[in-house]
């Protein structure tokens, strides 16, 4: 047992966050210390660069772009990103659909959309919840009947994220209703471009535009692109859902806010002194510190079990780094609500848009706290929400 | 970054597992803690056969050169069974004040005998007014030629009425709360002015509350710097939470994998009770407490060793907080997952259960250390 990293992982990280340091566009960065939402050129700009680097997919198998990189180093690279902050490149396309792809998929489809996925040619996003079809996500009535060469697809998906950008959609969709629900679902990739595709945004609570209704009326897909065999989608959902471990308790994301929160607070002053400088303060904020660095090493425990695990088998403990990795995340939004105190009260319109430069009520920096504390609500519910995972651990790991 | 078991450790960790489930069935605990010295000399002398009690002291010395990870392992093992023998007191903390600051004469007349089985130690550090603070000490050490005259209480002395000498913290300069002039002493069970009294610590362990009047230290039993025992202290008490961090972590497996073979088994309204939601997601939340908790203890045990002394004091402060709240979480839950059955002194559950808040006590609680942390810039420096 040595739980240090290794010479060479070390001379790995450095030379990660050397790279990121050197080619991560500062706009972009600032951004994300702000909690802004970055453009969809920003990260198709930085995808690009990190595409260039042989970066962008380095989990993938290297034939298809991949990096051979051991699971601890893909992990270190996930971190090092999350923490400087840069952007992840859209798990949509290189964490779900692009692994279903790459494992299901036919050699046709491998060589049409890996390329362009790990470019973000192609922007994906994701069609498997509906408005009937949350956590029981079989129970889907999303439909796709066979009519000639084609498939017609009929019904609502709903919570796409970023659907507004895509350019293409896997769908999970019923081919046959006269079977055990989860045995009549395929996965099917859609040109968002299609006739009979409608878009509709929901704004979600932070008063942002993430997530959207997409409507299929008559949509007519082309056969070949199923992905593997009809009504088996649900064994590929089960995958990507699956799939999505490494860095799914997103510490970088929480370690860089943890920055953040000592920065803020050193900058504002209650009565005569900072609020850093408050020892309750000071307190909560290590009792956060000391649970992600519980969190980190479990992770690290996970990712190092993960070599002895039959392949694509996720491990149940993952389970453990969704609800705590979720729960830390709230609680740094919650720190942050601390330290900005009242003037988390004023509410800009738009967060993304060049707009924010109109002048502030309050500190620069606050009005973007409350709507990252109300967005970060969702993290225990997306993903498989926390009671999911709950319920994951009682079964397959205690055997309730 | 390697979380496996060396081949010998996996041997260490295999052989004690299997003593364990020898000698230490919950039935038989019982007869060990209803002996006079309150534990079992039996084991304690399988514990010196298979090595244990030597483990963490050199090969030079007549030990086994083991580290943190292989205390470790011993402690998880006892905590699942409920070990009574006084391993943290004379091995991980007397022993471990020997390993840092005793010449070689002292070692070479102490070591093999303690690794033998043959002569047991516990560590007089603590007062009845220090609480958690190891500098706390009131306890004076006057010099008198050659030789120091010891006066002043030891309180909470784990396992002192069962050992044959003590290692004795006192104050050779300076006041009661200054860090400098703390010496460490051998001094004799028997010996003159030396008045003990044993009685039993709530958890089915063994302590004492010593008193010393005149207690003449020869030189030869003057243990390291005379004014410079602080850092040695805190050095033992780094390895005794990181030790006691270990050991939880086996009392908190046990007590939840003996929950959830109670909810397995309990029926009520015609079902067995874990088919309910409201139980299997308490027993999840338990299970992630075991886990935070796990990757602490692999923390401490890896960061005990650590020179650079603030970042292991950090590193065991924060396993110390992890390993208090989720002790504290699990064992409550295991009781009420219990019902009844769980207020019991004929099950185990609440015996698990006592520890676990006993070990929350033990080299400061949650609110100390957190008090530790929240003075440093924390773990996410700057970048």
């Amino acid at each position: 047992m040595d739980l240090r990293f290794t010479d060479d992982e070390l001379a790995f990280r450095d030379e990660v966050r050397a790279f990121i340091k050197q080619s991560l566009p500062d706009s972009i960065r600032q951004k994300l210390i702000a909690e802004r939402h970055i453009s969809k050129d920003d990260l198709v700009v930085w995808t690009r660069i990190l595409n260039e680097k042989g970066w962008a997919v380095p989990h993938w198998p290297v034939e298809w772009g991949g990096a051979g990189w051991s699971p601890m180093k893909q992990l270190i690279f996930r971190d090092e990103l999350q923490q400087a902050p840069a952007p992840e490149p859209l798990a949509f396309g290189v964490n779900m659909v692009g692994p279903v792809i790459y494992t299901f998929g036919s050699e046709a489809q491998k060589k049409r959309f890996l390329p362009r996925i790990a470019n973000l040619d192609d922007w994906w996003c994701q069609g498997f919840s509906e408005p009937g079809a949350g956590s029981d996500l079989a129970s889907l009535k999303t439909t796709a009947r066979r009519d000639g060469d084609h498939w017609l697809i009929n019904g609502q998906k709903t919570w796409t994220t970023l659907a507004q950008y895509a350019d293409w959609i896997f769908v999970l969709a019923r081919t046959d209703a006269s079977v055990k629900k989860q045995e009549g679902i395929s996965f099917i990739l859609v040109d968002m471009k299609t006739p009979g595709i409608t878009v509709r945004p929901i704004q979600t609570i932070d008063g942002g535009h993430e997530v959207n209704e997409v409507f299929f009326d008559d949509v007519r897909v082309p056969l070949e692109n199923l992905v593997g065999q009809e009504n088996k989608g649900w064994d590929y959902a089960k995958f990507l859902l699956g799939n999505e471990r490494t860095g799914i308790a997103r510490i970088g994301i929480s370690k860089a806010r943890v920055r953040r929160i000592r920065e803020l607070a050193s900058l504002s002053v209650y009565g005569d002194k900072p609020i850093i400088d408050n020892p309750r303060f000071r307190q909560k904020l290590a009792a956060l510190e000391v649970e992600i660095k519980a969190l980190e090493m479990t992770q690290f425990r996970v990712i190092s079990n993960e070599r002895k695990r039959e392949k694509g088998k996720p491990d149940p403990a993952s389970s453990v780094l969704k609800i705590k990795g979720s729960e830390i995340q709230q609680a740094t939004t919650e720190l942050l609500m601390d330290v900005v105190g009242p003037y988390a009260l004023p509410y800009r319109e738009e967060r993304e848009a060049d707009r924010w430069n109109e002048p502030s009520a309050g500190p620069d920096w606050a009005a973007a706290i409350a709507p990252t504390y109300f967005n970060m609500r969702k993290v225990s519910i997306y993903g498989g929400s926390n009671e999911i995972q709950r319920g994951i651990i009682a079964k397959a790991i205690l055997g309730l | 970054m390697d979380f496996d078991l060396s081949e010998e450790q996996q041997l260490l960790k295999d052989s004690v597992d299997r003593l364990m489930a020898d000698r230490y069935a919950f039935e038989k605990r019982k007869t060990y803690q209803a002996s006079a010295e309150g534990w079992s000399r039996e084991v304690w002398a399988q514990y010196a056969e298979l090595g244990l009690l030597g483990l963490p002291f050199a090969e030079a010395d007549g030990g086994f050169g083991g580290g943190p990870v292989e205390t470790m392992l011993v402690m998880e093992a006892f905590g699942r069974v409920l070990a009574l023998e006084p391993y943290l007191a004379s091995i991980v903390l007397a022993g471990g004040v020997l390993r840092r600051a005793a010449n070689a004469a002292q070692r070479q007349a102490l070591i093999p005998k303690i690794a033998a089985g043959e002569l047991v130690l516990a560590l007089a550090h603590s007062e009845p007014q220090s609480r958690y603070d190891l500098f706390d000490v009131a306890t004076t050490a006057r010099r008198e030629g050659e030789t120091y005259i010891l006066d002043g209480e030891k309180g909470l002395v784990l396992n002192g009425d069962s050992a044959d000498k003590l290692i004795v913290a006192a104050r050779t300069s300076g006041g009661r709360r200054d860090p400098a002039g703390i010496g460490l002493f051998l001094v004799e069970a028997d010996a003159p002015g030396l008045t003990q009294r044993g009685y039993p610590t709530q958890d089915g362990g063994r302590a004492a509350e010593i008193a010393l009047a005149g207690v003449r230290i020869e030189p030869g039993d003057v243990v390291g710097d005379p004014a410079g025992g602080l850092p040695v202290l805190e050095s033992v008490a780094d390895d005794a939470i990181a030790a006691l961090c270990a050991e939880a972590v086996g009392a908190m497996e046990e007590a939840l994998t003996q929950t959830v073979a109670y909810l397995k088994t309990r029926k009520q309204f015609g079902v067995t009770i874990g088919s309910f939601q409201a139980l299997q997601h308490r027993a999840s939340d338990m299970f992630v407490a075991l886990e935070q908790a796990r990757s602490m203890a692999c923390y401490a045990a890896m960061m005990a060793n650590e020179a650079d002394v603030a970042e292991r004091r950090k590193a065991i402060s924060a396993a110390k907080v992890q390993i208090g709240q989720s002790a504290r979480f699990i064992g409550q839950q295991s009781i009420q997952l219990h019902g009844g059955m769980g207020m019991t002194m004929e099950t185990m559950i609440g015996h698990l259960f006592k520890r676990l808040a006993m070990i929350e006590r033990q080299f400061g609680d949650v609110d100390y250390h957190l008090e530790k942390l929240a003075d440093t810039d924390g773990f996410v420096g700057a970048q």
